[in-house]
């Protein structure tokens, strides 16, 4: 049975390889066959991925598989394998799951694309890397799929490079994430410091000997939720996603969408023990997440981009995650990065396929009505936007709900505000049903306002594009079954991951109060449908234009000028300092070598004076230097 | 025997004739015979030290006459390659006067 499980350490491999295949020889590959072999690879990964999990189901045991070891440098002794266990077999099926679907979807998206070949061989690394992400044994290789993630994010943000735009979108992207790498290495360093080790399962299991919230203990904590600020695009380092929509859409799914940004989810449940006895740590952790989630979603109300929307959403919903984690319910922050893979890979499939049916238009005021022309395009979406809205019996309905009470009812955050932080979630989770409502609406529904020739071009996307989102639309009603209220029946997705994390104190609630709190989410997300219907279709959006110069919809369309305030502080701050450096460099440090250079020539025109070209003048002079020598020693012989 | 002075003395004077020469004529070949002129002066001098030391039983004796049948074969030599340039020259210019050869000047 191990053996099976072991396998599964080849899906990275396979990843790699099907890049490199299309790396050196795509060029030469004609299309869609750089497509498929990326996709096989991936879909071989799944397959392997899902013995594995079937492997652990049998066991219940976690699978070491070692590689090499790395170096051996006085205490410091790594070596490179794969920790495969409950948490981390879950994370490869979503990865290799979800990216096979987009794989699949990219063969018909790219179509036609320059960068054929050269995306999907960028696709595959990243798959390659983020499966290293999750099955590393070690920080320190799990670092290496961290950079990798980001090369490879940074690498398809900027994929249409030609475009200064998306270019820039990429690089800021790359540098935002290096804050939060920095973050990773000094947690690394202090983990050293402390535990003597980076291995993670000798860290978690040596964790609960370590004095209870401990200065050293919080600060790793807080330095791995900067490094999870970075990646997961959480306050303060969010800005960065939005812009990342620069790049193709099914990118934007499987990378910025359903699997990279979720690696800060991740990294926290991963050191779970860690952050259990660093309750200091593990409140920041909620608070962050909930702010994130309440100022994300206000920002996503408020865009006009089919894909901005997303972004934001995206940026909320993995804020929902983080402040599951931070509430010490790490399977219900995964739960939730396992329903949200779905519903939100399949809402930018589905913006994809509308772009890529209007000839690339991405503002929602240019579209509307085309839930008629695009029937699959429009139910896949409807079905995934009632899901990530909160109704009841779809995915998201089960995954927020284990959210939602998780901080309610959590230990650590009982001292922290965790009514509080439920009442932001609450909120959240109504305003996310709003701007969901809003983003269908203007997309889907309503009255055409297409361009002339855009109202031509609609049509529906070939089936290699519809069937993925089929499946997903599939995923986003059935996912969260795995994840029943534990009151009610088994929570199978509890008891699953109870196995590799360690799961904070609950204060245990009434069957009754549980029934209240699922009514009154369910209650909530339809106050906001309701209030979005009642906006758009009731009042046809007079609202809106009433409300359009109030400071309140200005930092929504602003997302609350985050990015207003960090150019002001760092990018202004960074090219005027250059600016002095320039001016230093032209007008002292060359102006002063400039003027070195002028004295040469000075001093070149007195001596020139003697290079006459008179051979007769050169006799005379040399003859004078003879007889002066000659005077000379002589005088010399004298004076002896 | 003559004295050694003697010859000195009129080594110095064949320097001084080549001296004026190099210094006043502008023609190359007149330029080249006054070198001689000082190299042959300088010659005689080292020639007649040779025989001064010789003639008082230095074991250095013959020093001065090996110096100067080097002196002789550079001599040779230079006036092989100079007397090439300025046939070269002349074929070019028609003269050989070296005040109008004054091109490589600062």
């Amino acid at each position: 049975m191990n053996d099976l499980v072991a396998w599964a350490s080849l899906a990275p491999l396979l990843a790699l390889v099907g890049s490199l295949i299309n790396a050196f020889f795509g060029r030469s590959l004609k299309e869609p066959a750089p497509g498929i072999i990326a996709s096989v690879a991936v879909g071989l990964g799944f397959v392997l991925s899902l013995l594995a999990f079937f492997g652990i189901a049998g066991t219940g045991e976690a699978v070491r598989v070692g590689l090499w070891d790395f170096l051996r440098a006085g205490d410091l002794e790594l070596s490179l394998g794969f920790h495969l266990d409950q948490l981390s077999v879950l994370m490869m099926l979503i990865i290799t799951g979800v990216g096979f679907l987009i794989h699949v979807y990219s063969i018909g998206y790219m179509h036609g694309d320059d960068g054929y070949s050269r995306y999907f061989a960028q696709m595959n690394l990243f798959v390659a890397s983020m499966l290293v992400l999750v099955m590393a044994d070690s920080f320190v290789f799990m670092f290496v799929g961290w950079e990798g993630v980001g090369v490879c994010s940074f690498l398809l943000i900027g994929f249409w490079y030609k475009d200064l735009a998306n270019a820039s979108a990429g690089r800021k992207a790359f540098i935002v994430n290096r804050v939060g790498d920095f973050g990773f290495l000094v947690a690394m360093f202090l983990t050293f410091k402390v535990f003597g080790t980076l291995d993670i399962q000798t860290v978690n299991a040596m964790a609960p000997t370590m004095l209870y919230g401990s200065a050293a203990l919080t600060g790793i904590g807080l330095l791995y939720l900067l490094a999870a600020t970075g990646k997961s695009a959480q306050l303060p380092l969010q800005v960065w996603l939005p812009d990342a929509m620069a790049g193709p859409t099914p990118v934007s799914a499987l990378i910025h969408a359903a699997t990279m940004v979720t690696a800060g989810v991740y990294l926290i449940a991963r050191t779970s023990a860690v952050y259990a006895v660093a309750p200091g740590a593990l409140a920041t952790v909620a608070w962050v997440g909930v702010l994130t989630a309440l100022i994300a979603a206000i920002a996503a109300v408020g865009q006009t981009d089919i894909k901005r929307v997303l972004a934001y959403s995206t940026i909320s919903q993995v804020g929902f995650m983080i402040a599951a984690v931070g509430a010490g319910a790490y399977w219900a922050g995964i739960f939730h990065v396992f329903t949200h893979a779905f519903f939100k890979g399949l809402l930018f499939l589905a913006a994809g396929s509308v772009m890529h049916a209007l000839g690339g238009e991405q503002d929602m005021r240019k579209m509307g009505g085309l839930g008629k022309r695009m029937k699959i395009t429009g139910t896949t979406a409807l079905i995934a936007t009632l899901a990530i809205a909160g109704v009841p019996f779809l995915s998201s309905f089960f995954s927020k709900d284990a959210i939602l009470a998780a901080t309610f009812t959590s230990g650590t955050l009982a001292d922290a505000g965790g009514g509080v932080l439920y009442a932001l979630l609450l909120i959240t989770a109504g305003i996310t049903a709003l701007y969901m409502f809003r983003w269908y609406y203007l997309v889907f529904a309503g009255p055409e306002r297409l361009d002339r020739g855009a109202s031509q071009r609609v049509h529906e996307s070939p089936g290699v594009m519809t069937v993925p989102l089929v499946v997903l639309a599939i995923g986003s009603v059935l996912a969260g079954y795995v994840g029943l209220p534990a009151f009610l029946t088994d929570n199978r997705i509890m008891n699953w991951l109870s196995h590799s994390t360690t799961t904070g104190e609950f204060t245990h609630l009434g069957v009754a109060t549980e029934w209240l709190m699922l009514l009154g989410a369910v209650v909530v997300a339809f106050i906001g449908l309701g209030v979005g219907y009642w906006v758009y279709v009731v009042g046809k959006g007079a609202l809106v234009k009433r409300l359009d110069n109030t400071p309140i919809a200005g930092a929504s369309r602003g997302a609350f000028g985050f990015d207003a305030l960090y150019k002001a502080v760092f990018v202004d701050t960074g090219s005027g300092a250059a600016e002095a450096v320039t001016l230093l460099d032209r007008e002292v440090v060359d102006r002063g070598f400039v003027g070195l250079g002028g004295v040469a020539p000075l001093l070149g025109g007195l001596i020139r004076r003697w290079q006459s070209g008179n051979v007769r003048a050169y006799a005379f002079a040399m003859l004078l230097g003879a007889a002066g020598l000659t005077l000379v020693a002589a005088l010399v012989g004298v004076l002896k | 025997m003559v004295p050694t002075e003697y010859y000195v003395g009129l080594s110095a004077i064949l320097f001084a004739l080549g001296s004026v020469g190099v210094l006043t004529r502008r023609s190359a070949i007149m330029l080249f015979l006054s070198v001689e002129l000082m190299l042959n002066a300088a010659n005689l001098a080292m020639v007649a030290f040779a025989r001064g030391w010789a003639a008082s039983g230095s074991k250095t004796a013959l020093d001065g006459q090996t110096a100067v049948f080097i002196v002789l074969a550079i001599a040779a030599a230079e006036v092989a390659v100079g007397l090439g340039i300025l046939v070269a020259i002349f074929r070019n210019r028609v003269s050989t006067n070296v005040d109008e050869l004054a091109e490589v000047r600062g």
